[in-house]
């Protein structure tokens, strides 16, 4: 297990869990970090407010990579423009692409997102896509540069867990890049589903940020992530569900 | 490990001939490198190849168990490990359960469909020493290369047999089987075909373009061995030698506009644990790579060849092949295979209800021979066969013989657009 | 007039490093835009603010 890595942008990560920054306060982040051991955290960028005297950025570990997204972003030029920003905010070179002209439903919209990744990843970004789960613009955000792409198992914030999970599947077996689970997941235990499926992390804010102990659920995730790794790098023993072999022998033709 | 015998000297071979032939056989340096393109060879840029051969490299099939293939086979999915697992020598106790499965999926994707189609030599002229194969150019044969009016009598015979997918075939001599000659055959098959297909040398992209052109949209080429070093010491002479430019045949095919491509190692050659892998594995990274594109896989097995009986596939016996084309199905279940009549009726009859979804009917390899063998006509002028096939069936009695076993033979799907 | 986060602001000719402290901006921990490209904070010092000019100042907060 020393050796397994989640590699992004050429960056080496132990953790395999990404831990979203919002919908709590500020003094519980440092604790939340802490306890999801997690290496990787999502900011958003927004307008100044002078009144606030706290950033955030003082309460998050020297060593944990900051990866801003492009929240509020509706079409590809915002999401690019959002991106610059962080990049000058002194966030590093990542960035979470998140784009949603739906106000309702808050899904991504992958066609906008494909253009922004390509402008993205052509100026150094490593570029880290939200997007729906569609294997052809999987296809098209590997093409344009992407270094991972994040599915999203449910609708953002539904705690509804792996309601995509069939669609998911496919992108972890087809695309070439690691698969980043990211929006809906609700609980620990559906945390490691995705990992057992073969998902390379689990990005997760809401679960954590609405839990009756913040600090407490970063470990409970922290733990399932680890232990959906484990499972699927063990090859999963999986129970056969079809009924008996039919009895006609298919293979009694066989000669020499 | 066993060897076939391959080298065969004819007596109506020059002095000078024989003697360039035993040092091509027996001295090495006197062969090019066939790792290096030849002139007007195109490269692309591509990472199949490495992906392919790192695989099989790292391939160490001693190392999976009886348990590995059971996991493989309770997963609903197949991954490469899973697939090299079904390959290795511990699924062979566990063939009947690979059988079971394989045509679950082969059901999953084609239903009860077999596909027939028939294969049309069209020129036995050859360049190359490639010293397993009856076309050789130091194999002494009868060779022939039909005319234009030759080539459509031949196919009005298959034609009105009923046959609606035609492969057409040549020796690989571009002096002799111009792309331009093989353009006019596949404008010609048009008029009497549904769906052509090609089996011809590797060609640069432009040129797969011109053939399209002409209607040919399936393009045919078999690596022989993934094992280049192996492939060194079997095809002496000739453009086939180049082995990487063989290997991009099928994606500079696609980048042509071709619509599908066929993959196949000749199994019997090398490794055929490795040489499967691989074949299976040239068709999963060209696959994500082209997902649009259409794949299938044949089987091909050695045979016999004219002044050379004693050829035969060593330690792949039926049971291994059977072992191969279920690995193939369970790995990539949306690929056509295609099982030719190198195969005995009772093995093709077996496998069609496994995993195979396509077989030939009426073959012959030899050239110009149809109307004889299809209405007994006495036709002097014929070239020799490429190898002896096993299963002569006519397509009627293959017709006959599919549904008989409760399967659905198909002439073609395919609707040109 | 100037806009600047949304809000229309007289700072026709004013310095920008000048604006912000005067507004109280940690420089260190904001980036600015102005009419959508980026200000590198190396320009702060000259970069003078002109009428009709869009400003976006903006800061890290937390988010998913």
């Amino acid at each position: 297990m020393k050796n397994d890595k989640l590699i992004l942008g050429g960056k080496a990560f132990d953790s395999r869990f990404i831990l979203g920054s919002g919908k709590y306060s500020l003094d519980l982040i440092k604790a939340a970090v802490e306890n999801a051991g997690a290496e990787i955290i999502t900011l958003a960028v927004r307008r100044t407010n002078t009144r606030e005297s706290e950033n955030i950025i003082d309460y998050i570990p020297d060593n944990v990579t900051l990866l801003p997204n492009t929240s509020g972003a509706r079409d590809a030029k915002e999401a690019v423009r959002i991106a610059r920003m962080s990049r000058e905010l002194g966030c590093g070179n990542f960035v979470k692409i998140e784009i949603m002209k739906d106000s309702k439903y808050l899904l991504p919209d992958n066609a906008e997102t494909v253009k922004a990744t390509e402008i993205l990843a052509n100026e150094g970004f490593v570029v880290l896509p939200y997007m729906f789960p569609d294997l052809y613009a999987a296809r098209d955000l590997q093409n344009a540069g992407a270094a991972a792409v994040m599915p999203l198992a449910s609708p953002i914030g539904s705690n509804r867990g792996l309601s995509s999970k069939d669609f998911i599947q496919i992108l972890v077996d087809e695309i070439d890049l690691p698969i980043i689970v990211d929006a809906g997941i609700g609980a620990p235990s559906q945390a490691a589903a995705a990992m057992e499926m073969g998902c390379a992390a689990v990005m997760c804010n809401t679960a954590i940020a609405t839990a009756g102990n913040i600090p407490l659920m970063a470990s409970a995730f922290k733990k399932a992530i680890e232990a959906g790794r484990e499972a699927y790098l063990s090859g999963l023993g999986r129970v056969l569900e079809r009924g008996a072999a039919a009895s006609d022998p298919l293979t009694g033709f066989l000669r020499d | 490990m066993k060897e076939n015998i391959y080298f065969v000297d004819s007596d109506k071979l020059s002095n000078k001939a024989l003697e360039k032939k035993h040092r091509l056989e027996q001295d090495p340096s006197s062969r090019r490198n066939h790792m290096e393109y030849m002139p007007g060879m195109e490269r692309i840029s591509s990472d199949v190849m490495d992906k392919v051969i790192s695989q099989v490299n790292s391939y160490d099939y001693s190392q999976y168990t009886e348990l590995d293939v059971k996991r493989a086979l309770a997963s609903d999915r197949c991954s490469i490990d899973d697939f090299k697992a079904y390959l290795s020598p511990a699924a062979k106790p566990l063939l009947e359960e690979m059988a079971q499965k394989a045509k679950l999926e082969t059901s999953k994707h084609f239903g009860n469909t077999v596909y027939i189609f028939t294969p049309l030599y069209i020129a036995n002229y050859c360049e190359n020493y490639c010293v397993y194969c009856g076309f050789n150019c130091y194999n002494d044969i009868s060779r022939k290369k039909l005319t234009a009016k030759e080539i459509e009598n031949e196919m009005k015979v298959i034609a009105e047999s009923g046959i609606e997918e035609i492969l057409i075939l040549t020796g690989e001599s571009k002096t002799m089987s111009s792309v331009e000659y093989i353009g006019e055959a596949c404008k010609l098959a048009r008029k009497y075909f549904r769906n052509v297909g090609l089996e011809v040398y590797p060609m640069n992209s432009k040129e797969y373009k011109y053939l399209h052109e002409c209607g040919a949209d399936y393009i045919t080429v078999f690596q022989e061995t993934y094992d280049s070093e192996k492939y060194e010491t079997l095809h002496l002479f000739g453009h086939k030698r180049v082995w990487p430019y063989r290997f991009e045949a099928q994606e500079r095919a696609l980048i042509g506009g071709m619509r599908g491509v066929g993959f196949s190692a000749l199994l019997g050659l090398a490794d055929f644990r490795k040489d499967a892998l691989a074949t299976a594995l040239h068709v999963y990274y060209l696959q994500r790579k082209y997902p649009h594109a259409e794949f299938s896989l044949s089987c091909p097995r050695l045979r016999p060849i004219i002044n050379n009986d004693k050829i035969n596939p060593l330690d792949v016996h039926e049971a291994e092949l059977c072992q191969i084309i279920c690995a193939y199905r369970l790995f990539l279940p949306y690929v056509g295979i295609t099982v030719s009549s190198r195969e005995s009726k009772s093995f093709r009859d077996g496998i069609v209800k496994i995993a195979a979804t396509k077989v030939s009917a009426g073959v012959s390899t030899g050239i110009g021979d149809h109307e004889e063998k299809y209405n007994g006509k006495d036709i002097n002028d014929t070239g020799d066969e490429q190898f002896e096939i096993a299963d002569n069936r006519s397509f009627n009695q293959m017709y006959q013989d599919i549904s008989d076993e409760g399967l659905q033979p198909v002439l073609n799907d395919y609707v040109y657009v | 007039m100037v806009k600047i986060n949304g809000l229309l602001v007289d700072a026709n000719g004013k310095i920008l490093k000048d604006y912000l402290i005067e507004n109280g901006h940690d420089i260190r921990k904001i980036a600015v835009e102005c009419n959508e490209d980026i200000v590198p904070k190396s320009q702060y010092e000259t970069f003078i603010i002109h009428s009709g000019d869009v400003l976006e100042i903006v800061s890290l907060v937390g988010g998913g």
